[in-house]
């Protein structure tokens, strides 16, 4: 098992309402506005996004948020499902105290060549970040994350569903 | 609407693939039953159009061991839609791309990842009182029945930094799509060239359809550094553009 130490204070604020606007296509109703956080990052290392295309892994685990929104003042655990990525199975389990994540364990992560393990140790403890941040700015999704990270990202955000948080 | 989301993922076309449902069917066995029906088409899809496995359609067409005319009437239907792509992009999106010092090759993965999530969505469109957000590998499409309910919130990822998110889409209805760098498998590959498109920063677009979202988010990244400006002049779509130094420069089109 691996623990990973979490940041609470990086919350994302959202400032700036740029636009908005309306169209009326076929299918219907649209509608978007995009605020963009006022301290946006000026560092430019290469981004670490998604594989696109279409490949052969296609087996997958298919797993449900189970439970449903619980007591908020106890401490208890909540397990996501397994989520299989291409280069194995991820999971995780959260801490919950007082309806707020007080710890998150990566249960299982993709081990292979040295390679992944590479992308794993740079991909999964910024990601627990990364959650918190959309947990703090009530994303329902995200865009253009990696597919390791989507897998962590789903298992997590599964569990926080299970946590009814 | 109901505040606990059904989700759902799997691994699917080589990517997780996620739901998340809001409403009547959220988390019942019906709502399990779409998404059950969103997996066999999308598994169906990827045996026809994916470019690592050997026997598919469209590597068969690769090869010249089909002809076209005996092609799937799916695969005809995703290469006209790559046609008119290539056309209002002026070219610079293409699903025929020029191979290492060879001849150019059939890669419709761009296009296939939005067109089949959106025609997989169908299945969860027949979901009564019940909104969904269905996301392939960081690009997704999105519904929600009731013009006055909450809008999905959708973060778009900073491409320096995936442990934060930079900007939020609400969005009612309609699709978002990213294009950044990629570490693993194919890059966003300049039509024109044939080598990878820019380092660093991301083009996201946001639209009524996932599919031109996402066409217009990989000719936008494989335009490079004029991305924001060639965008905000051609594209008719609300679009965020992450410059390499990390600058954010966001377009709307004019009502």
């Amino acid at each position: 098992m691996r623990r990973i130490v979490l940041f609470l204070s990086g919350t994302v604020t959202v400032v700036t309402l740029l636009f908005g606007y309306h169209t009326s296509t076929a299918g219907g109703l649209y509608q978007a506005a995009v605020a963009v956080d006022s301290s946006s990052s000026t560092a430019a290392t290469s981004g670490n996004t998604a594989t696109g295309g279409t490949s052969s892994g296609s087996a997958g685990t298919s797993g449900s948020a189970g439970g449903s929104g619980g007591d908020s003042s106890s401490t208890r655990t909540v397990t996501g499902p397994t989520v299989q990525t291409q280069w194995g199975p991820v999971q995780v389990q959260l801490t919950v105290s007082g309806g707020t994540i007080t710890d998150v364990s990566v249960l299982q992560h993709p081990s292979g060549n040295s390679m992944d393990q590479q992308i794993n140790d740079y991909a999964l403890p910024i990601l627990v970040q990364s959650t918190l941040d959309a947990q703090s700015s009530q994303v329902d999704m995200v865009s253009g994350a990696t597919v390791t990270s989507m897998g962590y990202l789903q298992s997590l955000q599964a569990a926080l569903d299970s946590a009814g948080i | 609407m109901d505040a606990l989301h059904g989700r759902y993922v799997a691994q699917l076309m080589g990517m997780p693939v996620s739901l998340a449902l809001r409403g009547r069917h959220a988390r019942d066995a019906r709502g399990g039953r779409a998404w059950a029906a969103v997996v066999r088409e999308l598994e169906e899809v990827d045996a026809v159009f994916s470019t690592y496995r050997p026997d598919s359609a469209v590597c068969r067409l690769d090869r010249g061991e089909l002809d076209l005319r005996q092609a799937p009437a799916v695969v005809r239907e995703v290469l006209d839609l790559a046609e008119r792509a290539t056309q209002v992009t002026d070219g610079w999106f293409s699903v025929w791309l020029p191979g290492p010092g060879g001849p150019r090759r059939l890669d419709p993965s761009g296009l296939v990842k939005g067109w089949a999530v959106e025609r997989a969505a169908a299945h969860l469109a027949d979901l009564d009182g019940t909104d969904y957000c269905l996301a392939a590998g960081g690009d997704l499409t999105c519904r929600t029945g009731d013009a006055d309910d909450v809008p999905w919130r959708v973060g778009v990822e900073d491409p320096a930094d995936p442990a934060r998110t930079l900007a939020v889409v609400p969005l009612l209805s309609g699709g978002c799509a990213t294009s950044g760098d990629r570490h693993r498998g194919p890059h966003v590959v300049d039509p024109w060239s044939g080598q990878p498109a820019r380092a660093g920063g991301s083009v996201t677009v946001v639209g009524p359809s996932l599919l031109w979202a996402d066409v217009w988010a990989t000719a936008g990244y494989a335009h490079g550094d004029d991305a924001a400006r060639w965008l905000a002049e051609v594209c008719p779509l609300t679009t965020l553009v992450v410059a390499p130094d990390g600058s954010v420069r966001t377009h709307a089109p004019a009502a």
